[in-house]
């Protein structure tokens, strides 16, 4: 499975890394510093309203008449109340059931019976912190002492009298909440410069990676001098090294095999020609040496005779060499000519006496004209039919018919929007399947049929390769009913 | 006996063709460079030349222009080379045929007989008027074998000269070039079409027409088609001065 690039792209995955990163880094020192300082926060106000209440109390207990009465705990409670200049204190004061508040009918809910009975059990200051309706309290409670301490710093004896205080903790809260919000604001321009960092990051990779595609793509196309411009040294300069010294390897070696296959080419357009002169003088005597063989002795003139035809063969031969050879530098041209195809058809047969041996099915006359080479549409029709004649049997049809070009422009850059289809069928076994991809092979002999034919064994191969500089295509197949289908299709210009 | 002098350098190649054509009738002079063919063609005075364009010395190419200049005789160049180029040079420089080597001597032997058939005179034979024709200011002398255009004679090699006399015999009629082949040439129908178009050229050439307008041509190329020969506007034919 792949993503599509957009979203499975490095670009986008080095953002996300790095924003991830950004996020947990900012979140994780956030959350740490701010449990750090919510902790000393609280602590610390916590240490001094503690401290605060027992001075308070300490200062006015020795004035509390013993034992108190309801009135004398409710002068108690007021004053404590008020011993700080904040107005947030309230205060509770209990003696034997009795209890006195500074706020008047104040309840106490924060109060636990817990803490009351700790108060009571331990005689120490007992302190708790709880959630109201109105945000988070703090609770100190403190037992009195009654009389002077004790020698040696010791408490003075505990009275019964019990004192309790609730104070908000809101202002703690609003520098936690403040905090919090500090590390949040953090976060985003954190975030913002991970993504810059990580798009930075990104170029960097990217722009290598990018080359090295766009070259390798031009590699493929078959530009094998592409270079990368290498800068740096790090592990992608280092691919684009590599890079560069496979395309130079690869581009020495397919000069070395052009060269070679150029050599070779070269060398049998060489050997062709230089058979040519030769051949020239053997073909120019030919003639006489037929005439003649009558009048020779019996194995003279059969040698003659072998001497002959088989000088005809190698002229044949040398020919379609020659003429492969110019396919193969590119130097076949088309000598173009508006012709009626089907009227050319007929001629090539009847130019090879053909005309009664081999069927025909044409278009009437004019409805098949068209701007072809008319040589080597001769050449064409002429090497199908003699093949079928040579190796299938009879009856041998040439077929032709008109068609609409499939897509205008589809057959090359002829612009034609018709196409002529030439169908030259056989009656014989048809063509073995594992020769048929082979049929248009230069010198492809099948070894279960003849090892030696007439043919130069190139005819088919220049076949093919005359109907594909007419921008058309050739194919070989077996028709259902036996024998062989070659069927040609060329398009038919009208213009030049 | 036709009269047939041969320029080939090869000694194999010209021995072989020089036994060949004289088994076929021929009466054959076979020299090896251009110059000395050159030579050949006064002393010998050939009714065709046989013409190899790979020539040490003077290219054929050269000597075939050369021959040209004063000369009509009809011209087949023999090409070692399957080279495209070289043969319409070769047809521009005033040769009448090719043929391809190797080459049996029973197909150059039919392009000799051809080529000193198109010498004996156009299409219709007897048939031909007596008199010269007059196509504008071109003169045309069917019997006489003889092309003057405002009374100054125009040498026309054989070819040329049938080719003309082809076309002028039917004013307007489109012939196309395989027709043309086969008439003037006697190719088959796959034949070569640029040796029309080359003769075309060259008597266009030499009746001074290369720059003349298409339709007033006396031969128009007719698009996608072939050739005609134009239509003067006075059908009458005057019988010339």
């Amino acid at each position: 499975m792949r993503l599509p690039l957009v979203l499975g792209g490095l670009r986008i995955r080095l953002v996300v890394a790095f924003a991830l990163v950004a996020v947990v880094a900012t979140v994780t020192t956030g959350a740490l510093a701010f449990r750090a300082a919510r902790t000393g926060l609280l602590q610390q106000g916590q240490d001094t309203v503690i401290t605060q209440f027992r001075d308070a109390v300490d200062s006015l207990a020795p004035s509390l008449t013993f034992p108190p009465a309801q009135d004398d705990l409710q002068v108690f409670a007021d004053q404590i109340a008020h011993a700080q200049r904040t107005t947030d204190w309230r205060v509770m004061v209990t003696y034997q059931g009795r209890t006195a508040t500074s706020a008047p009918g104040d309840a106490f809910t924060e109060l636990t019976p817990a803490m009351r009975a700790s108060v009571r059990d331990r005689s120490a200051t007992v302190f708790q912190r709880v959630s109201t309706a109105h945000g988070p309290a703090l609770v100190v409670g403190l037992p009195v002492g009654i009389g002077t301490p004790d020698q040696d710093r010791g408490l003075p004896p505990p009275s019964g009298v019990a004192v309790f205080l609730t104070v908000p903790q809101n202002d703690a809260q609003g520098y936690v909440d403040s905090l919090v919000s500090a590390v949040e604001r953090a976060t985003v321009p954190a975030l913002l410069v991970a993504v810059l960092l990580a798009l930075l990051a990104a170029r960097g990779v990217l722009r290598p990676v990018r080359a090295l595609r766009g070259a390798t793509r031009r590699i493929a196309e078959g530009h094998l001098e592409t270079r990368l411009a290498v800068h740096g040294s790090d592990e992608l300069a280092d691919l684009s090294h590599t890079f560069n010294d496979t395309a130079a390897a690869l581009e020495s070696s397919v000069a070395d095999l052009r060269r070679m296959e150029g050599r070779a080419r070269r060398f049998a357009a060489d050997v062709s020609h230089e058979l040519r002169t030769p051949l020239a003088a053997m073909a120019a005597v030919t003639d006489v040496l037929d005439e003649d063989a009558a009048q020779l002795d019996r194995d003279t003139a059969t040698a003659v005779r072998l001497i002959s035809e088989e000088t005809g063969k190698l002229v044949r031969l040398v020919d379609d060499l020659m003429e492969i050879s110019r396919f193969d530098a590119g130097a076949a041209s088309l000598h173009l000519d508006e012709v009626d195809l089907a009227e050319s058809v007929l001629r090539t047969l009847a130019a090879r006496g053909w005309q009664d041996t081999v069927g025909t099915e044409l278009p009437p006359p004019d409805t098949a004209r068209g701007i072809v080479d008319p040589r080597r549409l001769d050449v064409i029709v002429a090497n199908l039919a003699g093949n079928a004649l040579r190796h299938g049997e009879l009856p041998v049809r040439v077929r032709m018919s008109v068609r609409a070009a499939d897509a205008p422009g589809a057959a090359g850059a002829s612009g034609a929007d018709r196409v002529a289809v030439i169908e030259v069928t056989d009656s014989g076994p048809g063509i073995p399947q594992d020769v048929l991809p082979h049929v248009f092979d230069r010198f492809y002999k099948s070894d279960t049929s003849r090892t030696r034919t007439e043919g130069s064994g190139l005819g088919l191969s220049i076949t093919a390769e005359n109907v594909h500089l007419h921008g058309g295509t050739i194919t070989a197949a077996n028709s259902p009913a036996g024998g062989a289908v070659f069927t040609v299709t060329l398009p038919l210009r009208r213009d030049v | 006996m036709p009269r047939l002098l041969l320029i080939e350098d090869d000694p194999a190649v010209r021995e072989g063709l020089l036994l060949a054509l004289r088994r076929q009738g021929h009466e054959v002079a076979a020299v090896a460079t251009g110059e000395e063919g050159l030579a050949g063609l006064r002393t010998f005075r050939p009714d065709v030349v046989v013409l190899d364009l790979m020539l040490p010395g003077m290219p054929g190419l050269d000597v075939c222009r050369r021959i040209r200049v004063d000369d009509q005789v009809p011209i087949i160049m023999a090409t070692a080379r399957g080279d495209d180029v070289d043969i319409v040079v070769g047809l521009e420089a005033g040769a009448d045929d090719y043929v391809v080597k190797p080459v049996q001597a029973r197909v150059l032997d039919a392009r000799i007989r051809a080529v000193l058939r198109r010498v004996g005179g156009g299409p219709g034979g007897t048939e031909a008027p007596p008199r010269a024709e007059q196509h504008g200011d071109l003169t045309i002398d069917r019997a006489g074998l003889t092309v003057s255009r405002g009374g100054v004679p125009v040498p026309l090699a054989p070819s040329e000269l049938r080719l003309l006399l082809l076309l002028s015999a039917s004013p307007g009629r489109v012939f196309s070039r395989q027709q043309l082949l086969e008439a003037v040439w006697e190719h088959s129908y796959h034949g070569d079409s640029r040796l029309v178009d080359a003769c075309v050229k060259r008597l266009r050439t030499k009746l001074g027409e290369t720059a003349t307008p298409g339709d007033q041509r006396c031969i128009q190329t007719v698009r996608g088609f072939g050739y005609q020969f134009r239509r003067f506007p006075d059908p009458a034919r005057r019988a010339a001065g």
